[in-house]
């Protein structure tokens, strides 16, 4: 995604754009030019927005997948495990892994807004924040996970989390069978997005080329 | 009880989600970075942001896309401060 | 009343006018403590320019389907977690 950024031209609309875009400059340009904010940190922002992907989360859990200790931690403090991989996981205040188990399928939601580990896994894609998914990832989880292709059978418990406050969940999935012989950079590309969100299992090795 | 159009766990619907992948455009970044120096500088955090967007009028909620819910959200709350005049952000766009 | 994990909790069944973080489908059902978080700012004054001191104590709470959902389709193991703040909370043992 490119993105120019003058601060000296009147707010440009565009017939392809919606209002939002040029309210958007316009609100930038007043705060700027009132002193409330500093362009630079406008363009730091930009910059760390456009730069977050899943990868982080991926590390994360793959290192999780190759060793056993490394698990532990991160299970028991999720932002300091980050930080011990060398990722900055962001401003967040409290960052929790959690354990998808052959009993147990996590699904991670925020009713209440879009509450999201942006730092580890970039920005929210449109559908965890829509109305739909909002209302039905805790009245329907199961329901839910089938729309998205996941099916969970009987014998496990699916465990909804509803991020109303500072937690900020990061599933960790399980590690895919005839994985074994795969390194830990491997690995990290058999973890997408959503798996770590909960709406979808991590790749299969055979579908990585 | 009354609910209001933000508190959405349970909300009956028979809505399919959507899962066309949408990258955020431009201004949609933009509005995130603003938000986000605004909050580094103290002068918006989090919580007013999301009571700024909680006080939209429900139909207004439900139509707006996300980020344009942080756009009304940034406008009320700056204009409560008086960062912002009322109305100064339709002058400037029709300036 | 401070919790500790395993206590039954119900959350309480209130009308609150402005900006708070305990969500409707929750209110006054009752669920169990799982993890006590520690405390922080609270978001409902934090909403209109306060600092949120002094930081309330925040829980994982756990709720099972049929506490929550009448007629629940799921399987009756699943459950619900939501963090949510002491001032919110109420004993149910």
């Amino acid at each position: 995604m490119t993105h120019d950024h003058d601060h000296d031209h009147a707010p440009i609309t565009n017939g392809d754009e919606p209002p939002a875009a040029a309210r958007a400059g316009a609100l930038e340009s007043l705060l700027v030019e009132k002193g409330v904010i500093r362009p630079e940190t406008v363009r730091e922002n930009v910059d760390w927005l456009v730069s977050r992907t899943s990868a982080d989360g991926a590390r994360l859990v793959a290192r999780a997948w190759v060793d056993a200790e490394f698990k532990q931690r991160l299970l028991a403090d999720a932002r300091a495990a980050a930080v011990e991989v060398g990722l900055s996981p962001g401003p967040a205040p409290v960052l929790v892994a959690v354990e998808n188990t052959e009993r147990v399928h996590h699904l991670v939601v925020c009713t209440l807004c879009s509450c999201y580990p942006r730092g580890l896994l970039g920005p929210p894609p449109a559908w965890y924040k829509s109305l739909p998914y909002r209302s039905r990832a805790v009245a329907d989880p199961r329901g839910v996970l089938e729309e998205f292709g996941v099916h969970v059978g009987d014998d496990v418990e699916v465990r909804v989390l509803d991020s109303t406050a500072e937690m900020r969940y990061l599933v960790l999935p399980r590690r895919p069978p005839g994985t074994e012989r795969m390194t830990e950079e491997e690995l990290t590309s058999l973890v997408t997005r959503d798996s770590m969100i909960g709406v979808a299992q991590p790749a299969a090795p055979a579908t990585v080329g | 009880m009354h609910r209001p159009a933000h508190d959405r766990g349970g909300w009956p619907t028979d809505e399919r989600i959507d899962r066309t992948e949408h990258e955020l455009a431009d201004w949609e970044v933009l509005t995130d970075a603003l938000v986000g120096a605004l909050g580094e500088r103290g002068v918006m955090n989090v919580d007013e942001l999301r009571r700024g967007i909680e006080s939209m009028p429900p139909d207004e909620y439900e139509r707006a896309s996300y980020y344009e819910r942080w756009l009304f959200a940034a406008e009320t709350i700056l204009t409560e401060k008086g960062i912002l005049a009322p109305g100064e952000l339709d002058r400037r766009l029709s300036a | 009343m401070t919790y500790a994990a395993g206590h039954r909790v119900r959350v309480a069944d209130r009308t609150h006018v402005g900006h708070h973080r305990t969500p409707a489908y929750l209110k006054g059902r009752c669920g169990t403590v799982v993890r006590v978080h520690g405390a922080f700012p609270n978001p409902e004054t934090r909403a209109y320019g306060d600092d949120g001191m002094p930081a309330r104590r925040l829980y994982l709470v756990g709720f099972e389907h049929r506490d929550v959902w009448p007629g629940y389709g799921g399987r009756h193991t699943d459950r619900f977690y939501a963090d949510i703040f002491e001032h919110w909370l109420e004993d149910a043992e």
